[in-house]
């Protein structure tokens, strides 16, 4: 794979959709020093990199150097595309629609131990805004012990609760309280 | 006529302060006014260079921003009296208030003035309060405070909130969608708002030192929760709490040394006490299936109130600063959080939820009586005036965020809000030591 300018814009793109599919507007800030922090640590993750087929850690340790296709990270059909699950109200339980969601993650993150995540916990705006940033933060582990049970290992996880300070979505109605109840999955780098 | 003064004020402000583009946040009386004490207070006379702050009028609105006192409509004043031999008090009787006050204000070269403010009592003809004060010209505002609080001490027996401040955050959408926090300190009237940290990030849980002189809060401003403590004055601060997990919910303890907090680093969030000098860290709540948070100190520093969902719901419970058993201290309705305790420890203000949605409730704690004091809907984060009368909390009107404060009986109400900025997180001061 040879690199080119326009892989690294094509890379570009792409992260930058994918923080505006979170719908995360102050989270673009971290994103974006994510992929300093990436490009930082390239050359130690290059080295021993014994790469079959790049995943996406590697595609963004080549930043500038490769190309990212056939991460499966970046494949719009899989499972793995989804990386927001919700929640009900004053609750840390995982609907019965996000396992497989989920099952996908942990696989994932199984099959490449590099790659990390950090869980962004959220809640809705109603309550004691200390108690939500609790439960944001309760809802994110349930998440991680989910994917661990699966597979992935502690020190792949990164957790931090927002509490109902970065809503999803403004409004005091119950469309926009389901949209802000919510862990945030956000892939960074090895 | 509240309304029209608060305008004068706010234009005041923009005069005196050209460089800050900041709003200000207005008072208004929205409840409870009805039995209000009437007072009739004189405009004080004027002589030599004219004063830049119009002293009788701060103290007129304080008094009636309170809730608890009518000033009398100028237009009824009987006439314009600043000295004590041109009252007749024989006519001020007819107008049935409780207290007449006269002065006036004087200066020779428009930098020191001399202000001199009488209160009596109509029907005896006693005087309650009388006082002559030199001050700068910088410093009318401030003596104009403290002769609302005299007033105030005077005619209740409780001392007056006109001296102090208030903390809040304030959140505004830029122009580029972006949103922008900031942590303010205000006189207790709103005016001389000052903002004490920025960021593009949330900032949450002010609260003070018990000398008013510094502040704590957390910002996420470097990616996840930190607990700062910064010193007012100078503006300098420093990260007293940076762990893995949460770090939030600061409370000063009553002797200034320590801070009560809430930290999720062993897993789970626990309540901790750190000693702010040595930055000894004690765990006080040992509990990893419940959330603790919320912490804050009786005024005898000797226990910590603080919300637990330990029995399955968020409950105000108790325990000693030094750890041990938490014992449940509320017990009414399915969701009590972010306890204050009143300065005298007898009364305790909550989040509490009912069928209207969340209200500010306050419970005795020598009885356990809870009264609602609120409607109810998204009311928040509770805290008491240090005369412990009045309770400030943050709530939503016509969908805008704004501050609202009740009496602890529930009759007076107050909106403070600030054009098109949403205002939360209202931290009261302490009294100036």
């Amino acid at each position: 794979m040879k690199p080119t300018k326009l892989s690294w814009v094509l890379l570009s793109v792409f992260w930058l959709s994918a923080c505006s599919t979170t719908g995360d507007k102050a989270g673009e800030d971290d994103d974006m020093v994510d992929v300093e922090d990436l490009s930082g640590e390239s050359a130690d993750s290059q080295q021993g990199a014994d790469s079959e087929g790049a995943d996406g850690a590697e595609a963004r340790v080549e930043v500038g150097e490769g190309a990212f296709e056939g991460d499966e990270l970046n494949d719009p059909d899989s499972p793995l595309s989804n990386r927001v699950v919700y929640f009900d109200y004053d609750s840390a339980q995982v609907r019965d629609q996000d396992v497989a969601t989920l099952e996908a993650h942990a696989e994932y993150l199984a099959e490449n131990p590099d790659v990390s995540v950090r869980l962004e916990g959220h809640t809705d705006e109603r309550g004691a805004r200390e108690y939500n940033l609790a439960l944001g933060e309760r809802r994110a582990l349930s998440i991680r012990q989910i994917l661990m049970l699966q597979g992935a290992t502690r020190d792949q996880f990164r957790v931090v609760s927002f509490g109902e300070e970065r809503p999803a979505e403004d409004g005091s109605n119950e469309s926009a309280w389901s949209k802000n109840r919510r862990v945030e999955i956000k892939y960074s780098g090895s | 006529m509240v309304r029209q003064s608060l305008l004068k004020l706010g234009l005041w402000l923009m005069l005196l302060m050209p460089w800050s583009a900041q709003a200000v946040l207005t008072i208004e009386i929205t409840g409870g006014s009805e039995n209000a004490m009437p007072i009739a207070i004189v405009p004080f006379g004027e002589s030599g260079v004219s004063a830049p702050e119009d002293v009788s009028e701060i103290i007129k609105n304080d008094l009636a921003g309170s809730g608890f006192f009518a000033p009398v409509d100028e237009s009824d004043l009987i006439s314009n009296p600043h000295e004590r031999e041109d009252v007749n008090f024989n006519d001020w009787r007819l107008l049935q208030t409780e207290g007449l006050l006269i002065g006036k204000v004087s200066s020779n070269d428009g930098e020191q003035y001399e202000v001199q403010a009488q209160l009596f009592d109509v029907y005896t003809g006693d005087q309650m309060i009388g006082k002559r004060y030199k001050v700068p010209a910088s410093g009318l505002r401030k003596l104009s405070h403290q002769i609302a609080d005299l007033i105030y001490e005077e005619l209740t027996g409780e001392k007056g909130i006109f001296s102090t401040r208030l903390a809040f955050v304030t959140e505004i959408k830029g122009s580029d969608g972006n949103k922008r926090y900031a942590l303010q300190v205000a006189d207790a009237d709103g005016a001389n708002p000052r903002t004490v940290l920025q960021s593009t990030q949330p900032i949450l849980s002010p609260g003070w030192s018990p000398d008013s002189e510094q502040i704590t809060y957390v910002s996420f401003e470097n990616g996840n929760t930190e607990v700062f403590v910064q010193d007012l004055a100078s503006g300098q601060r420093r990260a007293v709490a940076s762990f893995d997990g949460i770090n939030s919910a600061p409370s000063w303890s009553p002797d200034g040394e320590k801070l009560a907090l809430t930290l999720s680093r062993n897993g789970n969030p626990e309540i901790y006490v750190l000693d702010i000098n040595s930055g000894d860290m004690k765990r006080i709540t040992n509990n990893s299936q419940a959330i603790d948070t919320e912490p804050v100190w009786t005024p005898d520093g000797e226990r910590l109130l603080f919300t637990s969902d330990r029995g399955g719901q968020p409950q105000i419970y108790r325990i000693s600063a030094n750890g041990g058993r938490a014992e449940r201290v509320t017990f009414d309705g399915s969701y009590n959080a972010s306890p204050d305790i009143s300065p005298d420890g007898n009364y305790l203000a909550m989040v509490h939820r009912s069928s209207s949605g969340f209200s500010i409730a306050v419970q005795d704690l020598r009885n356990g009586a809870l009264n609602v004091l609120t409607e109810g809907g998204q009311d928040e984060s509770p805290s008491f005036a240090p005369n412990g009368r009045m309770i400030l909390y943050a709530t939503q009107n016509k969908g805008q965020a704004v501050l609202a404060a009740v009496s602890r009986d529930g009759r007076v109400h107050q909106r403070l809000s600030e054009s098109d900025t949403v205002v939360r997180e209202p931290a009261w001061s302490p009294f100036r030591q």
